[in-house]
């Protein structure tokens, strides 16, 4: 395994070679430096011109001047030397700087999109798969070949319009007219209905408490109104709370294990009173402590699962973390929620709060909670239509997996056993399903940094897409070759990673040594 | 890039519509596998749709504005000035009532039908190119390294893997200059797919050749080898016709992959550029007329999505139809595939 991964890294690195010296020239061919000075009447055009030139050293030929490039960049492989010298933009910023800025806006942007979209693609994958050919998977599959079909600029001129400039609209006078509430809960109804199983009887159950509850929500909403002053409350915090409690019950251990049960429960009353106890001490909140407060929280769920004891410990540790992990996601949701209302009516955002551009609402100061509100309120579109583009793959790839894994003969064993099918499902299919799809993970993540060139130039997000076809424009080659450099380095490593960990996953797959 | 190689496409997918009831014992005559693959793919109703529309699509933007010279149908072209009809809005009001400007007009007159046809035209001229170049390049690469192996197989592998890491807009981008100095842009729009479809074979490439390893490992491999087949015989005659599912499949996913690259790249303004129209083009021409102009920016897009949409189905139809270990088939009900099932 040793030699096959130091094989590969070698591969790597002369491939990096070849493939930067073909980047360089592509970008010394596809513009004019220049360009723009030409075309200038400034009196010391000369000058200028003559500046640049000796800047981007353009007397060299390009085939040797990538060599100049590559002397500066070796630098970065020396260690602890921080002498790293990727060149310099013409505007005369060094390209390590603005990489680094770049990466870590297309961090926070991408990385929330891919989890959201492995999350609910794998699950729409799953349960597509075991009802195949109900309407359900019929009304996936269209939904999902549509987003797919979706150009990304073209859905974020739409999401836009309707999700930025008409809910803003909204949100300055939340009136929801009764139209809009019997559309809803139609739709609610429908999509119920769609999830309900086979018969009849029950979609038309499904239907009706899915728009029952729909309409009665949003009428809630509407007298009470939310919409100006919203937050959850210890009650629908205590009532969510036990429903994910149970639900997690249901799909990790089932609710017949009664001790698992009772530790997720225990996990609930103890958020509760959390949501007491921490509230002052989250007025002064930074992310480090709410990460802290997480693992604090995990470390609990697995002291109180494995003080239940009982046959199987292990799953009562891990029913009672993730449930104590989702009762803290309310409580933050809570309290950002809670500062919504200072947030909206706070002057630098004068009552717009859903950004249809950039990364932050510029000289916007506040505690941890205004500036978490205002990265998720520019974050809300970007990740949207990147989660629509990229919720395909998964769905589609989770589903023809699972149905694979759902017709092998071990299946078949597990169920003649007399295994539950939570059981079958959960512990025999669906981690098997999910080995090739690790591939694909692995391969995605390779991919993100460079991955939303278009999304952030549509949402003038200054990521590494921005930076790139900024330079791209000005015929900039340092930028450029930095940009493919993290990039082409990223995508060499997780495919890499994707081998591995496939021959990890699957003992029947050997990696040639 | 957003655009996702063939392979990211979604996976594989049985679509066959409705329960089969188990097939009667009876003796069948045998089919061939194109028979077979035929009859699955005109029993799957959504194919077939998407198949009708998208040569509905394709006849249209082909006939209307004409093409290569030939005069088309339609009274205006793209780039002539009409006077504005008020505010130019969309005058159809039904599948046979067009009026002047069914699609309206864009801000300085042009005819938006005649622009969106033309704009149709060429993002499908680019497909095309794209899908015929790429399977071509992709399946000689894949076939060659898994065919031959060795040094053949080194080569060939480490030069894809370099090309895979090349930014495809970089590659775009190099062209759009390039012509614009050295060909004059009547050529941009083929020079175009012709560049795009270099840089997009690597997926096809890849997958061409795990299907070689494995086949070329096969008994009847073997035994046309010693029947002293020659190597191009074993894989013209033997080989390759096992691979046309995975080839056929997933060029389709390509050409659906390339028209959404295609549309991005002239978007950010390095595909298709001005005086020729692109679908992308012309959306991120007009896209801030959304407020007062609403057609401008939905016809391109409806096109888009359409013949993308499409074209997916279609590759989907094909995957099912090609995939051996579909369950719900039996060759019986393909034999009556022309009847309503019992």
């Amino acid at each position: 395994m040793v030699t096959y991964i130091v094989r590969r890294l070698v591969t790597a690195v002369l491939i990096l070679f070849g493939a930067s010296y073909v980047v360089y020239q592509l970008t010394a061919l596809s513009g004019d430096p220049l360009e723009d000075l030409r075309a200038s009447n400034a009196p010391n055009r000369e000058q200028l011109i003559q500046a640049r030139t000796e800047l981007l050293d353009l007397n060299t030929p390009a085939p040797l001047r990538y060599f100049g490039w590559l002397a500066g960049a070796a630098k970065c492989l020396v260690p602890f030397a921080a002498t790293c010298d990727l060149g310099a933009s013409i505007q005369g910023e060094a390209v390590t700087t603005s990489l680094v800025r770049a990466m870590g806006n297309t961090i926070t942007l991408v990385t929330t999109a891919t989890v959201l979209a492995i999350i609910i693609g794998i699950s729409l994958g799953i349960i597509t798969a075991l009802r195949q050919y109900s309407g359900l998977d019929y009304g996936v599959t269209f939904m999902s070949f549509l987003f797919f079909s979706l150009p990304i600029f073209w859905l974020a001129v739409l999401l836009k319009e309707f999700g930025a400039i008409g809910f803003n609209n909204f949100l300055a006078d939340p009136q929801i007219p009764a139209s809009t509430i019997v559309v809803v809960a139609l739709a609610s109804g429908l999509i119920w209905a769609l999830f309900a199983s086979a018969s009849w009887k029950r979609k038309a159950i499904a239907f009706v408490v899915g728009a029952a509850v729909a309409a009665a929500l949003l009428t809630v909403l509407e007298v009470v109104d939310w919409f100006t002053d919203p937050g959850l409350g210890p009650i629908v915090i205590l009532v969510t709370g036990v429903a994910i409690a149970f639900g997690i019950v249901l799909l990790t251990a089932g609710l017949r294990n009664r001790k698992a049960l009772y530790a997720s429960l225990i996990m609930v009353a103890l958020g509760l009173v959390a949501y007491y106890v921490v509230n002052p001490v989250l007025n002064a909140a930074t992310v480090w402590m709410i990460l802290a407060l997480a693992v604090l929280t995990v470390l609990v769920g697995i002291g109180v699962g494995y003080a239940m004891g009982g046959y199987d410990r292990g799953q009562s540790m891990r029913a009672a973390a993730l449930t104590g992990l989702l009762m803290g996601l309310l409580i933050v949701v809570d309290r950002f929620l809670v500062t919504w209302p200072a947030y909206v009516g706070n002057p630098r955002v004068r009552g717009r709060p859903i950004a249809t551009v950039g990364a932050e609402t510029p000289g916007l100061e506040g505690t941890f909670w205004i500036t978490g509100l205002d990265t998720f309120t520019h974050l809300l579109l970007p990740t949207i239509a990147l989660l629509l583009a990229s919720l395909a793959g998964y769905s589609r790839y989770s589903r023809a997996s699972m149905l694979e894994i759902m017709n092998m003969d071990f299946i078949r064993t597990a169920r003649a056993k007399g295994l539950s099918e939570r059981t079958v499902v959960m512990r025999h299919a669906f981690r098997n399903a999910l080995i090739p799809l690790a591939t694909l993970v692995a391969f995605d993540i390779g991919a993100l940094i460079g991955g939303a060139i278009i999304t952030e130039q549509v949402f003038a997000f200054s990521g590494m897409g921005q930076l790139f076809v900024q330079a791209l424009q000005r015929t900039d080659p340092d930028p450029i070759m930095g940009f493919f450099l993290v990039a082409g380095i990223l995508a060499l490593v997780f495919n890499l990673v994707a081998d591995v960990a496939y021959s990890f996953l699957d003992p029947r797959v050997r990696v040639k040594a | 890039m957003s655009t996702q190689t063939p392979a990211d496409v979604p996976g594989q997918t049985e679509t066959v519509p409705g329960p089969v009831p188990p097939a009667p014992e009876i003796e069948a005559p045998g089919l061939s596998q194109g028979q077979i693959v035929r009859r699955k793919f005109f029993d799957n109703t959504a194919a077939i749709i998407s198949l009708v529309v998208f040569v509905v699509v394709f006849l249209l933007a082909f006939t209307s504005v004409g093409f290569a010279g030939i005069p088309g149908w339609w009274k205006y072209n793209h780039t002539e000035f009409v006077p504005l009809l008020g505010d130019g809005a969309p005058t159809v009001t039904g599948p046979f009532s067009w009026g002047e400007h069914p699609f309206g007009q864009d801000s300085i007159g042009r005819d938006y039908f005649a622009m969106t046809m033309r704009g149709a035209q060429n993002s499908l001229l680019i497909m095309f190119i794209i899908g015929a170049l790429a399977g071509l390049t992709g399946v000689v690469v894949g076939a060659c390294s898994g065919y031959f192996r060795g040094w053949t197989e080194a080569v060939l592998m480490r030069f894809t893997d370099i090309v895979i890491i090349i930014p495809v807009v970089l590659a775009a981008a190099t062209l759009g200059e390039s012509v614009n100095r050295f060909v004059g842009s009547g050529a941009q729009v083929w020079l175009l797919g012709v560049f795009l479809g270099l840089v997009l074979w690597t997926g096809l490439a890849r997958l061409v050749r795990g299907e070689f390893l494995s086949l070329r490992e096969r008994e009847f491999v073997d035994a046309a080898k010693i029947a002293g087949a020659s190597n191009t015989r074993i894989i013209f005659k033997h080989i390759l016709p096992n691979a046309v599912g995975v080839i056929i499949v997933n060029t389709t996913l390509l050409m659906s992959a390339a028209i959404l690259l295609e549309t991005a790249l002239s978007y950010i303004g390095f595909g298709v550029k001005a005086p020729d129209v692109s679908l992308g083009l012309i959306i991120s021409q007009n896209q801030e007329a959304f407020q007062t102009r609403p057609w401008l920016f939905w016809f391109p897009g409806l096109f888009i999505v359409l013949i993308c949409l499409c074209i997916n189905f279609i590759g989907d139809g094909l995957r099912d139809a090609f995939d051996p270990r579909q369950k719900k088939f039996n060759a019986g009900r393909a034999k009556d595939a022309g009847k309503p099932a019992a």
